[in-house]
Parts: structure tokens; C-alpha cells; sequence
């Protein structure tokens, strides 16, 4: 702030502005934060009138009966698992269709491209009902594989790669190494690959918080206790009559706590990707 | 490299096989059957499923709750897009306002914060600040001496909880992409209309705003299509009076699930996916059409 502190009414302003921004900042964060002091009171604090948000008795109570009651950790495995596969799986696909698309010129790649880039729009809502029957069909219900069916590709994805080979991998590079005896796979591997690590990078995280954040679709596929992911045991915990606020809290940070701390680890490649989303106009 | 790619024409058709297999699997496919089941009567079990051509869609324009469905998820979607809209443009314009201060990062990521958070943990935390009893909204209100209100089991206020919820988790993703845009506004524009002694609000009422119109247009489409097939909101907040989730507020989304596997209607189930689908398109079809039109008049 000292590097512009500028002088008269723009400083003032500067400061109006700052004090506002910052009384937004803190409101948006206010309902998660009483989340994660909720979670750590005891019954009786959680009455108190007003609410505290750092906790007067800090307790782990919450957080030992929600381990005990629920297969806590055995849905973050889940999840965790569900996740990182899925951003495996999507990070490969797009990274090679999305290459192979913009380097490689054949009959009815530019259909293909138009039909992928056409069931972008379409909600994934709209289709899960024959992708469900499929995965029932497979007998993959309950099963990480029949999560995963539906988080393979990702049409963005394969966007947002095709778009930055085509500016940003210059052909004279694939065409000199060609020259010099180099193989398909191995310019895809050791040239293009490295190029490309900042837009793959970027999708990576968005496919690891769509996975993270996903709910109809693993509601329906992993229905069993066992199987299901943190938000959909959670979103289901939560409906039984005689849960309690402070367990439910615990288990909502536990679940929250892990998303906010990706997320500010990899914010920069998050941001870019996002950013990269809205730009496709 | 069109001739010289001889060599990778294999490597292109192998690397790309698998990939478009797995596309065409659980995109292509599902996308086909899903119009096509909208067109037969079946019930999962029976190996029957007789064509009834639009017999669902007839159905559905006359069945109470999916209209109710239909009815709750427009108001919210574009209620969410009446506050998210406004609210990001300005937050957008004093955080690139503020752009070259320490604070903007921290401004910029508190706003986003509530878009990447998990949905269930974030629609818990305002369960609670809607709750009658414990929650903070009403003691807020006791203060300015207005009665406690059922937020959560009144049909109406609900919905209000829901828009709440999609807005503040709607509007981070907004001030991102918006910021975005108005970083791409040539500084140029600017330094000519200082020069014509603009002033601060005229600078953003004459230009931040009309350049930014395909960015705005843009936001808009995906904020109120990521708001009619909102779920997991629902689902979580608005649980009736015996725990039941989402009964309160029934979404098309929550409808047609309950269409499939609690009522095995799956034929009815593919109608109303495929209008949830026509919604989208005329969304996109609109910000199309809206978006040339501003090409062609500049």
C-alpha cells in the first residue's frame, strides 16, 4: 500500500475502499469459519447467545464421536482416491486428444473437435441417468471404477489443451525433431509434454476440485456407507434426526479443512485454469 | 508438418483411439440415450419399453411437481443471477481498483474461497446460520427487533436460504473471470477519456462497462446455468419437517433423480433431463445471439 499512497481525496477513497472490501472479505469467510469453531465447542457453548467464534473450552468431543459413529476416514480414502484418479485419468485424455488435435490434420478431426466442444455445454445431469444404468449394468455400483467412469474426460480439458499446442508448441520444434529421427511418441513425451506443463498443471487442480466437490453422481453410484465419498456421507448424516450441531461441524471441517488448504496451496494454477474457462469466448 | 506427419498419422490414430472411445462411452452414448429414452415408457425392470412418443413431455406439463420443480429452480436461478451479477461488477471494480495494493490477493481469494469449497461443508455452515433456534440470523434480526423467522421450514423463506447460498458461492467465480476482463480493457481508452476529464464512476459507466459487455454476457450464461442444476444446495438445506432432504425445495435436478430411482419412471425421468437440457442450450443459444449482435452494432 506505502508504494501508491497517494495524497488527498484518492487516498481517502483508497482508504474507504480498503476498510469496505476488507468488512466483505471477512463476512464472506464469517459462516465457514463459525463452521470450524462450531466444531470444536462444547453442547453447552453452542447455545451461548451470541455466538463465540473462538471456542471459550476448546473440545475434541465433537471430533472422537464423529470418528467413532462414522467411517470418517474411510470416506476421505474415498474421496481422496476418487479424486486423484480421476485428475490422473483427465490430465492423460485431454493431454493427448488435445495434442493430437491440434497437430495432426485428418478427415474429421474438425467434427470430432466440434462434437466435443457441442456436449461441453451439456450438464452432466442431463445424461447420468444411462450412465448409471451402465455402471449398474457392469456391476460397478458401490465400486471406486464405477465412480471413476464418469470423471475420465473432461471436454474443457481437451479444449484448453488443443488450444494452447496450437499457439504455443511451434511446429518448426516437431518438425526439427522429426527431421533428426525422433519418434511420435518420444516428441510427444519429451517435447511437447514439458511444454505443456503449465496448462495441464492448471486443469489438474480443476479436475481434482470437480472430483472433490462432486454429489449427484456419487450419491447415486456409491450409495452404500462403505462406498460413499466425504460429501455425500456427510450430506446424508446430516439428515438423521439426532445429530447434533457440534458433531456435524466437526464433520463438515474435517471435510472443508483439506479443500481450503488445496486450494490455497495451489491457488495460482487454480486461478489460471478458472480464469482460462471464461476466456474461451 | 501437414506432409511430413506421414510418419504421425499412426501415432495420432492410436493415441487417439482410446480417448475418444472412452468419450464416446460416457458422453456421446449416455447424451443418445438419454433422448431416446425420453421417448419410451419404461419402468427399469420390465424387459418392455414401448415408444410413446412425447406422452412424457405431455405428462410432465401437467404434473404439479415437476412444475413445482421447474417454478422453484428459475426463481432461484435467476435470482442467484440478479444479486451475483451487480454484486461481482462492483467487487470486481474496486478489488482492479485496488489492484497494485498488498490486500488485492487477499481480497481476490476470500471472495473465491466459498466457489471451491466443498458443497455439503458449505451448505452446513449456513444451515446453521439459518437455523431458528441457534442461528445467528435470527439473534441478528431480535436486534433490530424483528421476529425470528423459520428460515429453513417455511416453503418461501427456504428458497430465500438456497438463493443465499448459491450467491455466495456464485459471486467469487464472477469478480474472478470479471477481473480477468477488465485487466484485457486497453489502458489506452482510459488515458483518453482522463484526458477529456472523465471521472472515476464516468470511466466505469462508459467504458468498464460497454467492454466488458462479452465478459458480462458470458459470466451471466454460466452463472444461471450452474444454477438450474444446483442440487447438493438443496439437498443439504432444505430438509422438511421429518428430515427428509430436499423436500422443502424441490429443483429439477432433485426431481428427475426421484423420478428414476425412487419411482423407476426413467422413461419420465430422460424427458425431464432432456428439458433441463433445452433450458441450457436456449441459455447458451441467447448469449449467442446477444453476444453477435454486439459485434455486428460496433
Amino acid at each position: 500500500m506505502s508504494a501508491e499512497r497517494a495524497t488527498g481525496a484518492s487516498g481517502v477513497a483508497d482508504r474507504v475502499i480498503d476498510v469496505a472490501l476488507m468488512a466483505i472479505s471477512f463476512a464472506m469467510l464469517t459462516p465457514l469459519a463459525f463452521l470450524v469453531s462450531n466444531a470444536f465447542k462444547t453442547p453447552a457453548e453452542l447455545l451461548a447467545w451470541p455466538p463465540t467464534l473462538i471456542p471459550d473450552a476448546p473440545t475434541l468431543d465433537n471430533l472422537r464421536a464423529v470418528i467413532r459413529e462414522t467411517p470418517l476416514f474411510r470416506w476421505i480414502f474415498n474421496t481422496i482416491a476418487f479424486a486423484t484418479l480421476s485428475t490422473a485419468a483427465i490430465v492423460t485424455t485431454s493431454a493427448v486428444a488435445g495434442y493430437v488435435l491440434a497437430k495432426f490434420r485428418l478427415p474429421g478431426f474438425g467434427l470430432i473437435f466440434g462434437t466435443i466442444l457441442a456436449t461441453a455445454i451439456i450438464p452432466f445431469e442431463v445424461y447420468m441417468i444411462p450412465l448409471y444404468l451402465g455402471v449398474q449394468a457392469a456391476g460397478l455400483l458401490n465400486t471406486l471404477w464405477g465412480l471413476l467412469i464418469a470423471y475420465l474426460v473432461m471436454s474443457f480439458g481437451i479444449f484448453l489443451i488443443r488450444q494452447y499446442a496450437m499457439t504455443s508448441i511451434p511446429d518448426e520444434l516437431i518438425e526439427a525433431a522429426r527431421v533428426d529421427g525422433a519418434g511420435e511418441w518420444w516428441i510427444f513425451l519429451r517435447v511437447a509434454l514439458p511444454l505443456m506443463r503449465g496448462p495441464l498443471g492448471a486443469l489438474g487442480v480443476l479436475a481434482f476440485f470437480q472430483a472433490w466437490t462432486a454429489f449427484a453422481w456419487p450419491l447415486v453410484v456409491a450409495a452404500k456407507t462403505e462406498a460413499q465419498v466425504i460429501e455425500v456421507g456427510l450430506a446424508l448424516f446430516q439428515t438423521g434426526f439426532t445429530v447434533e450441531l457440534g458433531r456435524l461441524s466437526a464433520a463438515a471441517a474435517v471435510a472443508l479443512v483439506p479443500s481450503v488448504v488445496f486450494f490455497a496451496v495451489m491457488r495460482r494454477n487454480f486461478v489460471r485454469g478458472v480464469a482460462a474457462s471464461g476466456m474461451k469466448e | 508438418m501437414r506432409s511430413g506427419a506421414r510418419s504421425g498419422l499412426g501415432f495420432a490414430l492410436v493415441a487417439l483411439a482410446p480417448v475418444l472411445t472412452i468419450y464416446a462411452t460416457v458422453r456421446i452414448y449416455p447424451i443418445a440415450e438419454t433422448l431416446r429414452l425420453s421417448l419410451h415408457n419404461w419402468n427399469i425392470i420390465s424387459p418392455r419399453k414401448p415408444f410413446i412418443g412425447l406422452a412424457n413431455f405431455e405428462e410432465l406439463m401437467g404434473d404439479a411437481l415437476f412444475l413445482e420443480a421447474l417454478r422453484n429452480t428459475t426463481i432461484i436461478a435467476f435470482a442467484v443471477l440478479a444479486i451475483t451479477i451487480p454484486a461481482a461488477l462492483a467487487l470486481a471494480a474496486l478489488i482492479n481498483h485496488r489492484y497494485g495494493s498488498r490486500l488485492a490477493g487477499f481480497y481476490e481469494t476470500a471472495i473465491f474461497i466459498p466457489h471451491v469449497v466443498s458443497l455439503v461443508p458449505a451448505a452446513l455452515a449456513w444451515k446453521w446460520v439459518f437455523d431458528a433456534k441457534l442461528g445467528p440470523l435470527n439473534w441478528l434480526l431480535g436486534r433490530f427487533g424483528v421476529a425470528a423467522q423459520p428460515w429453513l421450514y417455511d416453503p418461501v423463506l427456504a428458497v430465500i436460504c438456497v438463493i443465499v447460498l448459491c450467491a455466495w458461492q456464485a459471486v467469487g467465480y464472477a469478480v474472478l473471470i470479471l477481473i480477468v476482463g477488465m485487466r484485457n480493457i486497453s489502458p489506452s481508452l482510459y488515458e483518453a477519456a482522463r484526458l477529456d476529464g472523465a471521472n472515476s464512476w464516468q470511466l466505469f459507466r462508459f467504458i468498464t462497462t460497454p467492454q466488458l459487455k462479452p465478459v458480462l454476457l458470458y459470466v451471466s450464461v454460466v452463472t444461471l446455468i450452474s444454477s438450474f442444476n444446483i442440487y447438493a444446495q438443496a439437498f443439504v438445506l432444505a430438509s422438511d419437517s421429518q428430515g427428509a432432504p430436499g423436500k422443502l425445495v424441490r429443483v429439477l435436478v432433485l426431481d428427475m433423480l426421484e423420478n428414476s430411482f425412487r419411482n423407476y419412471r426413467v422413461g419420465y425421468a430422460a424427458a425431464e433431463a432432456v428439458i433441463l437440457l433445452a433450458i441450457v442450450l436456449v441459455l447458451t443459444g441467447a448469449q449467442f445471439r446477444l453476444f453477435r449482435d454486439r459485434s455486428a452494432a460496433s
